[in-house]
């Protein structure tokens, strides 16, 4: 028959059960598809590789990547993974096992998706979290969705324009469908202080795009006034440290979960989080996970709210969400409990002192001007006073990726704990001698 | 499996850490009222704390690599060990997702790869990966859709037709999406009826979402006649791919005249389903809607890359000559079971069935339901079906096997499931409070739902 790895079947197995079911051969089973369609052709696909040739192909594919020491975050930040992480992700009860429908002999990933909700309304200070999201700029969509839904007609969410630009595309893409109203604004404050939009929502970045801790001040009471829900995305790291959405008085906090040491692995899998304050509960998309006892009063966990998801409630449902990204939520519960509340300090600290260096060596260069002057930990931006073309080719040429521009035509920089200054160095030695 | 009670929380101890970072010189300021007030009460533990935790709460779940999992509609295949090894390599996964195009020649590559391959299996023209899942290629798809009606002008058409059978996330998507559900019934053979189809079609439809086979396992005999009927009326044909594995390697979809679908790597495609994810969701478009395809900006940056690596792995693996029997031998394997269990089970429609069939509960079921009996089998050693769904029947007991089940373990199975049905005879109440073999029993989920308790608090 087959000598193919993955296929048990003998030629006297199958001859075996082809008996038992009454046909004579595999194509019989198909006696119920028209003819036509079934594909006789050859298809152009490779011939089967082994393992051995397999991996020798993708070592071929990966030296046609250029390996580079990457300084820029917008979104996907190059933090350091702990060798813990990979060695629990990778046990096969975690990562070969599906959504946990038979919980009990699931309680495995409801006890971690329960610490992952712990922890993510720990770091937003919020009440209750959902399982996780594709990633931040979905989970940033469908709390647009949620806005409109848990708000009686009104059908209009103002989007800070200081929100990470890909966020902002896909908070668009889904509402152009669902017929939201998105109004994309430099000043959100000014925008809806005269009351004349039927505010379902707004949205602000805790750090901007430009890498700015904002100080929303006020903000949350205005919204509140008008009847709209303020949602606040957010960067999970830098939760630990700035304020959190509910010290801002947000409803909701979504964003990505991929600077919790998630591997930037060119932008995926990431993870998405949303959490909200306990009357949004049963707004939320996506599959929950509560606390529970069984007969015998053993502390146990299940899916629960399920009424809210398209398997139950169909088109009615808060979303269409189905599978999640739940081993990637596993993966930032893991780094968050490894770093704990003194480790994510010195993360912190280390992006604030490595990102400072870099930007006052930058200046010093005279190649830059300084642009804003709030706080920022590890991202910020410079305005060019060079070409930006020869800018980041002289980088890459170095073996670095670096001062990527903005829209403005300013340069964006990002440095983490992983940067050290002897690094930090050599970039800007680089530039000097541009 | 033992039971193991704790919560990362409960560990902790202050002073304790399990980090290991470079010292910092200074602190963060504190001045501007832009710092956080309140500490965040993370867990301290020590870093073997973390590790035996979640050890510990490894060792209370059960995976594809811990015994067979026959969940319906979820294609349990074996997640082979080189996928992970590829999607791990340092050359992929330190490539931030904005670098400059020069600079990732090999990924583009996996990209085109993966394209062409997946375009070849599915006979569509060209494929998104942005989709992070199923649902998320099913939005993907009806925005296609309407952005192809709107760029003719198309603007009445807004109805999605659906079958009652279809998967929840079918009509969920559409809502998603701004579409009107309209339910299309199936007979009494399980298949989509063409008579009451038609008086639904015309100038407001903008497609139809079809599952073929559909979740009862059977294929849609009348798709030809089906796709005439909504290509005639200007409507668009969806294929959701959730049940593409039996036709892997056997049937195209492009073939049957489906204009846009989308495919489940962490079905078809072997990927690993994580516990509900990540998976991808890739969408493949016809001719028609190639001009869109790129259309739609569905999420962050580039999909889940390193997902698409373990399936482009197994792509490679299977190659031209093994992909014939893929789609056929998950199809045997289906046909077996259900050919080995029909004179205990209820088989509601008896005919050939490709990947997944679906009983409706025991034949003398004595009162004991099919949540007993899926119960009774993780006392067994096994995963249980998918229960309760498709909705068409009260017993639901939907049974996919996957083709990388040998005939023993599907032996075993069929025994076990014959001694249930014995014992729903013997010992009915044994049957109804089981699973007496897991770490829990069955947790009260009344309770769960009426008085939520979604997060640690400490006590």
């Amino acid at each position: 028959m087959s000598s193919f790895s993955y296929f048990p079947h003998t030629e006297e197995d199958i001859q075996q059960m082809l008996d038992r079911i009454g046909v004579s051969s595999l194509e019989d089973l198909y006696c119920d598809v028209p003819q036509e369609y079934i594909f006789k052709g050859e298809f152009d696909l490779p011939e089967a590789l082994s393992e051995q040739e397999i991996r020798e192909y993708f070592e071929s594919l990966a030296a046609k990547n250029t390996k580079l020491k990457v300084f820029v975050g917008q979104g996907a930040y190059d933090h350091y993974v702990p060798a813990v992480i990979p060695a629990i992700t990778s046990r096969s009860e975690f990562l070969t096992a599906y959504t946990p429908y038979q919980c009990e002999i699931s309680q495995g990933t409801l006890r971690y998706i329960f610490e992952w909700q712990s922890l993510i309304c720990k770091l937003t200070g919020l009440d209750c979290s959902n399982a996780s999201m594709y990633d931040g700029a979905t989970a940033a969509a469908e709390a647009v969705r949620m806005c409109v839904a848990s708000t009686r007609k009104r059908n209009t969410v103002v989007v800070s324009a200081r929100l990470l630009p890909n966020v902002i595309e896909v908070i668009q893409t889904y509402a152009k469908y669902s017929g939201v109203n998105i109004v994309v604004s430099e000043d959100v404050v000014e925008d809806i202080a005269e009351g004349t939009l039927d505010l379902a929502g707004v949205i602000v970045p805790s750090i901007n795009r430009y890498g700015i801790i904002e100080n929303h001040t006020g903000l949350a009471d205005l919204v509140h006034n008008l009847g709209g829900i303020m949602v606040m995305y957010c960067d999970p790291s830098a939760l630990t440290v700035v304020k959190s959405p509910a010290e801002w008085g947000a409803d909701v906090a979504v964003g990505d979960g991929q600077s919790l040491g998630i591997p930037l692995c060119y932008g995926g899998p990431y993870v998405g989080f949303m959490a909200c304050r306990s009357e949004y509960m049963r707004k939320l998309p996506g599959r929950i996970v509560g606390q529970t006892k069984d007969a015998e009063g053993k502390r146990s966990y299940v899916l629960t709210l399920q009424a809210r998801e398209q398997h139950i409630r169909r088109e009615k449902a808060t979303s269409n969400i189905c599978s999640n990204q739940s081993l990637m939520a596993l993966w930032c519960t893991v780094y968050l409990s490894l770093m704990g509340p003194e480790g994510m300090k010195r993360v912190n600290t280390l992006c604030y002192e490595r990102s400072h260096y870099l930007y006052n060596e930058l200046l010093a260069t005279g190649k830059f001007e300084a642009v804003y002057e709030g706080e920022f930990i590890k991202e910020f931006v410079l305005k060019p006073l060079c070409d930006v073309a020869k800018l980041q080719q002289a980088l890459l040429d170095g073996g670095y990726f670096a001062a990527l521009q903005t829209e403005e035509g300013y340069v964006t920089f990002c440095a983490t704990e992983k940067h050290s200054v002897q690094e930090i160095d050599r970039l800007v030695k680089i530039i000097k001698e541009l | 499996m033992k039971y193991y009670d704790k919560l990362i929380f409960e560990l902790s101890k202050p002073g304790r850490t399990a980090f290991s970072l470079p010292k910092a010189q200074g602190t963060l300021p504190k001045s501007g009222n832009i710092w956080r007030e309140t500490p965040t009460e993370l867990p301290e533990v020590s870093e073997l704390d973390v590790v035996r935790h979640y050890t510990n709460l490894s060792q209370m779940n059960f995976g594809v690599d811990s015994g067979f999992y026959p969940l319906g509609s979820c294609t349990m295949k074996y997640n082979p060990k080189i996928n992970e090894e590829i999607a791990a390599l340092p050359a992929f996964a330190a490539l931030h997702p904005l670098q400059p195009e020069t600079t990732v020649e090999g990924v583009k590559e996996v990209y085109d790869q993966l394209d062409k391959t997946l375009a070849a299996i599915t006979g569509m023209k060209k494929f998104t990966f942005l989709p992070c899942a199923g649902a998320h290629g099913e939005l993907t798809g009806l925005m296609l859709i309407r952005e192809y009606h709107m760029s003719r002008g198309d603007h009445a058409r807004t109805k999605v037709i659906v079958p009652d059978s279809a998967h929840g996330t079918n009509p969920a998507s559409a809502a998603v999406c701004g579409l009107n559900i309209v339910v299309v019934k199936s007979q009494e053979n399980g298949l989509v009826d063409v008579e009451s189809l038609k008086p639904l079609l015309g100038p407001d439809v903008a497609g139809i979402m079809l599952t073929n086979p559909n979740t009862l396992g059977l294929f849609e005999k009348d798709i030809k006649q089906i796709a005439e009927l909504v290509h005639e009326c200007g409507g668009l044909l969806y294929y959701d791919g959730a049940n593409m594995n039996p036709l892997l390697g056997v049937v195209r979809p492009g073939d049957m005249g489906f204009d846009v679908m989308h495919l489940n790597l962490h079905k078809t495609f072997s990927t690993p389903h994580g516990g509900g994810g990540p998976g991808v969701g890739p969408v493949g478009v016809g001719e028609r809607l190639v001009p869109f395809v790129d259309k739609c900006k569905v999420s962050g940056f580039n999909g889940n890359f390193g997902v698409m690596l373990k399936a482009y792995t197994y792509i490679l693996s299977l190659g031209k000559e093994n992909i014939k029997l893929a789609g056929k031998l998950s199809t045997l394997n289906a046909n077996y079971i259900k050919e080995c269990l029909k004179d205990c089970y209820k088989l509601p429609i008896d005919t050939v069935c490709k990947h997944e069939f679906v009983f409706d509960g025991l034949l003398e079921d004595n009162g004991v339901t099919t949540l007993d009996v899926a119960k009774r089998l993780l006392d067994y050693g096994y995963h249980a079906p998918t229960i309760y769904f498709p909705l068409l029947f009260h017993q639901a007991i939907m049974i996919e096997p996957t083709e990388t089940e040998s005939k023993e373990t599907l032996d075993g199975f069929i025994e076990v499931m014959r001694t249930i049905a014995q014992e729903a005879k013997t010992d009915p109440e044994m049957l109804h409070s089981a699973p007496h073999n897991t770490p829990v029993g069955r947790p009260d989920e009344t309770t769960a739902a009426r008085q939520p308790i979604l997060k640690y608090t400490q006590q």
